[in-house]
């Protein structure tokens, strides 16, 4: 059996979380490889949509991150994230997604051991799930 | 407000056809011998309620009107017509097959697929057969669990043995197959290629009606289309025009905890409505008897129906703060329930996957 890889997708907003990561590097503290990092404007331009194509398309984990509550670029993008994501986590979990599969959280720009801290704690969950199949998906033997 | 009674007059404009027409429409007269034979038609079911069925005779006198001008050659609900009727038709003889319900068994399996072979057009005629409609729900559980709960669990059942159905049976030396049940419910495009979709729970009278002209005068749009118009249901609902300008709410309350005001926007009121995320095309029938959007005619061309509601929903409400976000997130008793009720076996978390084959 090969050794289970978790896929992460990590979508983090441009002002503040984008900067953790960096700062994360710039500190050289180690975070999973695993870990793929997409840059958007705003955690609040993350559509639920977009999270459910990542599973979709292979990610056995997904975090959105975004700044702490009244650090907003656009003054409140991240509460509209937040109160997106409280609910989509509990979608997820009705359709057998482990809602330990899916983390939103802040992270500042200075914060590069939180955002470490976040992503491993990330990683470690999903390895310990294993890769993710959705359910409600055709399996083999039937209509093709 | 100059811009939004504009709307209200273009929405009053818009909804008029989709109102009932008692006028009948005359095809083109065909000829008497015959050289010119009637096209032919069939109607399906797959798991569905009836309520399609009761769509088409839903038309009624102009239901006469229809099969003067079409010979209906299998319709099971209906008309006495066996299996083995429709498999000495030679291939591609039907006209149009429509075919209603979402696919979960063998038999249904092969019987669309039967279909196909026979017909130039297939139909996915209501929810159930263009998204999964309210069967698809069952994707939300997997097939153990159901068989257990409806054969062993649910308070009607009583089989103190525990039996439970199974493929092949053998009794008295005779033996017994029954149709496999699949692990999931399946839209009818999964299955087999679908020419044209008529969404609805069920779909309405003028739509079918606008359908069945359309191919009987061979005006139909590109293959692939769906029979309804490509915008939400607020861009028509004569209520839209009393949306404020920045939709905001402060609570989501239930239907039945609050007399609905009759004319104002249900999110407005802070009523779940699933209209921006919904198709148009139904007439508001539930709008006009004052009830929101369930979300029946299913979701845009590509888009997901119940992430894009459930954005919008996240964002006119406007509490912050993380305790307020879990009160909101809280407020929607049952997410997959209410912002995918038609739709799970096609959304992006349950269904079908495209991309690759494997677990
Ligand atoms: S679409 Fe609605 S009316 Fe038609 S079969 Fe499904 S549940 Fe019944
Ligand atoms: S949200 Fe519902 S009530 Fe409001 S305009 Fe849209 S469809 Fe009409």
């Amino acid at each position: 059996m090969t050794e289970f890889t978790p896929k992460i997708v990590a979508f983090v907003c441009n002002w503040c979380a984008y900067g953790g990561a960096d700062n994360a590097g710039s500190q050289k503290l180690e975070y999973p490889a695993a870990v793929k990092l997409i840059r958007v404007m705003c955690s609040g331009r993350v559509e639920p949509e977009m999270v459910m194509q990542a599973f979709r398309q292979g990610a056995d984990g997904v975090m959105v991150l975004g700044c702490h509550p009244g650090d907003c670029h656009y003054r409140n993008g991240n509460m509209k994230a937040l109160r997106r994501f409280r609910l989509f986590s509990r979608l997820l979990a009705q359709f057998g997604i482990h809602q330990d599969r899916f983390v939103f959280d802040w992270v500042a720009a200075s914060e590069g051991k939180k955002f470490q801290t976040v992503a491993t704690r990330l990683a470690a969950a999903v390895q310990k799930l294993g890769p993710l199949s959705l359910t409600g998906y055709v399996r083999q033997g039937e209509p093709s | 407000m100059k811009r939004k009674s504009s709307r209200a007059a273009k929405a009053a404009k818009i909804s008029k056809p989709a109102l009932r027409r008692t006028k009948t429409r005359k095809y083109a007269p065909r000829a008497k011998t015959a050289a010119a034979p009637k096209p032919k038609v069939a109607f399906y079911w797959c798991s569905s309620c009836g309520g399609c069925e009761e769509a088409v005779v839903d038309l009624e006198e102009n239901i006469l009107e229809v099969t003067a001008a079409v010979d209906i050659v299998f319709w099971p609900c209906a008309l006495d017509f066996k299996t083995e009727d429709v498999r000495a038709l030679p291939d591609q003889s039907l006209a149009v097959a429509f075919i209603n319900g979402a696919v979960r068994t063998s038999e249904q399996e092969e019987m669309v697929k039967l279909l196909r072979a026979k017909s130039q057009l297939v139909i996915a005629f209501g929810a159930c057969a263009v998204q999964g409609g309210i069967p698809s729900l069952a994707n939300l559980k997997d097939k153990e669990s159901i068989i257990t709960r409806a054969y062993r669990e649910a308070e009607s059942v009583v089989n103190p043995k525990g039996t439970l159905p199974q493929e092949n049976t053998t009794l008295h030396g005779e033996s017994l197959t029954i149709p496999r049940f699949y692990e999931t419910v399946y839209t009818l495009a999964d299955v087999i290629p679908v020419d044209y979709y008529l969404p609805g729970c069920p779909p309405t009278r003028s739509l079918l009606e606008d359908a069945l002209h359309a191919i009987l005068g061979n005006r139909l749009p590109a293959r692939g289309a769906v029979l309804a118009p490509n915008h939400s249901l607020c861009k028509t609902c004569e209520r839209n025009a009393t949306k404020p300008d920045r939709l905001m709410i402060q609570d989501l309350k239930r239907i039945h905890q609050v007399a609905a005001d009759p004319e104002s926007c249900f999110l407005a009121q802070g009523l779940l409505c699933l209209g921006p995320a919904t198709r148009d095309g139904c007439g508001q029938a539930c709008i006009k008897a004052n009830m929101p959007c369930t979300g029946c005619f299913g979701p845009l061309s590509h888009f997901d129906q119940g992430a894009k509601m459930l954005s919008a929903l996240a964002g006119i409400f406007q509490a912050e703060g993380e305790t307020a976000a879990d009160h909101f997130a809280a407020s929607v008793v049952d997410p997959a329930g209410t912002f995918y009720r038609y739709g799970v076996a096609a959304s992006l978390l349950g269904g079908r996957r495209k991309e690759r084959s494997h677990g």
